[in-house]
């Protein structure tokens, strides 16, 4: 299990920031929340298009269980740029940093390697990980090509079930790029468990079906 | 917190949660004496009843602060709800933040009792205000159509809302029935109960005798059996209670009773029409077996605001509310 270094200011966000703003401003629905594992391993894959969608995913589980839900987030841009958000994205989101730079070959395998690496000590920990395939923030209710990673990710770990979730106006309440927040009414819909069956081209396909059907 | 309610409004409250556990009962007797019967949507809407009743009588017994905090939610949900059916553009969140603003200022207003700003606040000054905000924007594809449909939405929600608070606020007419001494609380409890009981009657007349479709293109479910059986039941109740929780005479009393009964039908009719347009089936899923808060507030849009009139035009002549 994962260790949180500040158990008490998590709690008190996620009760009286997270919970209301969700509930009460963004009035969310949640469609088959039984389908949420109740313990990990396991990972939660999501569209992406507003940084709500993290906070909504996690306010989906119950308090005690929120030190064990790990949303893979982008070092450059949560940990690098600003102090506080540096310090609430590890701290209250207790975030797995990714790198993501596109740049030499060599590199970039190294790189995938690490992230395979943490990933997997983190699943070993019976963690719950929030993975975004479309990499950055999308245009509001449009899909964009998913990244490889999470194939990667699942081949290796054939026995980790992959829950698909569909997040609809998110990205009408707070869209890339726009810090104020509009009440807009949220919807998260949860979709069955899959597993890895390979090849990597189609398990992606078939993952993005999976979620972008769940719209419907 | 709380206020002492008068008897008469007492014994409406007790009236109408005595029908509502009839009607549960009459409900899920029906259910269990026909098992292959679908019963599945009654038996939703007498749960969200349950819901609706309890906090609307919340607004009756609550200080006048807490239950104009209460109405303005109501319109937070509804606005709130409108806005996210209808399409709206990107470019217009700066704009949208602003309608949701408007809310807290047109409550203020009723709080504060600023009769003629109460009046004219959306009509006039959110009606000059909010085009002029989206103009700064920039964004002129579709403007004409977003800054229609968001003025629409604002009197829609919270204008013809707010006339619920404003009726708490009414001072007793005078001494000419029991009625008369009670004031806003008897106004608010004879409208809201009048318009849900037409509602109702409309609905169950329907479906009981209901051949001849009304209105077909906008909402087949509507027939004029049962929109005469809400005429009549509305009209017969409007004159019964007239005198416990009103000032009204018993001409105004049966001009109301018609007056709620042919415009709650109205209001009704344009919020489907609203949906038709959009292709959705109810607003939405606050309430199980009505839809959305919206399906439910569809008929007080256009019962509210003229009652009000009604009633200020007749009974308080001439004063300043």
């Amino acid at each position: 299990m994962n260790q949180t270094s500040y158990p008490l200011v998590k709690t008190l966000f996620f009760l009286c920031i997270v919970r209301p703003l969700v509930y009460w401003i963004l009035g969310l629905q949640i469609q088959n929340r039984d389908r949420l594992p109740r313990d990990g391993p396991a990972i939660l894959v999501a569209n992406h298009n507003s940084h709500l969608d993290t906070v909504v995913i996690m306010s989906l589980f119950p308090i005690a269980k929120l030190s064990q839900v790990r949303p893979l987030a982008d070092a450059q841009y949560f940990l690098k740029q600003n102090r506080c958000l540096a310090w609430m994205a590890r701290h209250l989101f207790e975030i797995i940093p990714v790198t993501r730079t596109p740049s030499e070959t060599r590199q970039q395998l190294a790189r995938q390697r690490a992230f395979l690496k943490t990933c997997q000590v983190a699943l070993d920990q019976q963690n719950i990980l929030i993975l975004y395939p479309e990499g950055s923030r999308g245009e509001p209710e449009k899909s964009s090509e998913f990244k490889s990673g999470i194939a990667h990710l699942a081949k290796q770990h054939p026995d980790v079930p992959i829950i698909p979730i569909y997040l609809q106006g998110l990205g009408k309440a707070l869209p890339k790029g726009d810090p104020l927040l509009v009440p807009f009414l949220c919807h998260v819909y949860i979709g069955e468990p899959l597993y890895w069956t390979g090849p990597k081209q189609a398990f992606l396909d078939r993952l993005s079906d999976r979620i972008y059907a769940l719209a419907q | 917190m709380f206020v002492t309610l008068p008897p008469p409004v007492l014994f409406t409250l007790a009236g109408i949660y005595g029908l509502l556990v009839l009607a549960t009962l009459v409900v899920y007797s029906l259910a269990a004496s026909r098992p292959h019967q679908d019963f599945t949507e009654l038996k939703d809407r007498m749960r969200s009843w349950w819901l609706i009743i309890p906090v609307f009588t919340l607004t009756l017994i609550l200080n006048r602060t807490a239950s104009l905090i209460l109405f303005a939610l109501f319109s937070f949900l509804a606005l709130r709800e409108y806005l996210s059916l209808i399409p709206t553009r990107q470019a217009d969140r700066h704009v949208l933040i602003w309608a949701y603003f408007a809310i807290v200022l047109q409550y203020f207003w009723v709080f504060i009792g600023w009769y003629g700003m109460f009046l004219i606040f959306i009509p006039i000054y959110m009606f000059l205000f909010l085009p002029m905000r989206m103009v700064l924007i920039g964004e002129t594809q579709g403007f004409l159509r977003a800054i229609g449909t968001l003025q629409w939405g604002l009197m829609l929600t919270v204008y013809t809302i707010s006339h619920l608070s404003y009726l708490l606020r009414l001072a007793p007419a005078g001494l000419m029935s029991i009625g008369a001494t009670i004031g806003g609380i008897g106004l608010l409890l004879y409208l809201a109960t009048l318009t849900e009981v037409n509602d109702i009657a409309q609905y169950v007349f329907g479906k009981c005798l209901g051949r001849h479709a009304i209105i077909p293109k906008v909402s087949p479910g509507k027939t004029v059996e049962g929109f005469c059986g809400g005429l009549l039941t509305t009209t017969g109740l409007a004159i019964v209670l007239a005198p416990w929780l009103t000032p009204f005479s018993l001409l105004h009393a049966a001009c109301l009773g018609l007056l709620i009964s042919l415009t709650g039908f109205i209001g009704d009719v344009t919020v489907s029409a609203l949906k038709r347009d959009l292709g959705i089936k109810d607003s939405g899923t606050l309430l199980p077996g009505h839809g959305g808060i919206l399906d439910r507030i569809d008929s007080l849009t256009y019962t509210a605001p003229l009652f009000f009139h009604f009633t200020a035009y007749f009974y308080y002549p001439g004063q300043w509310l």
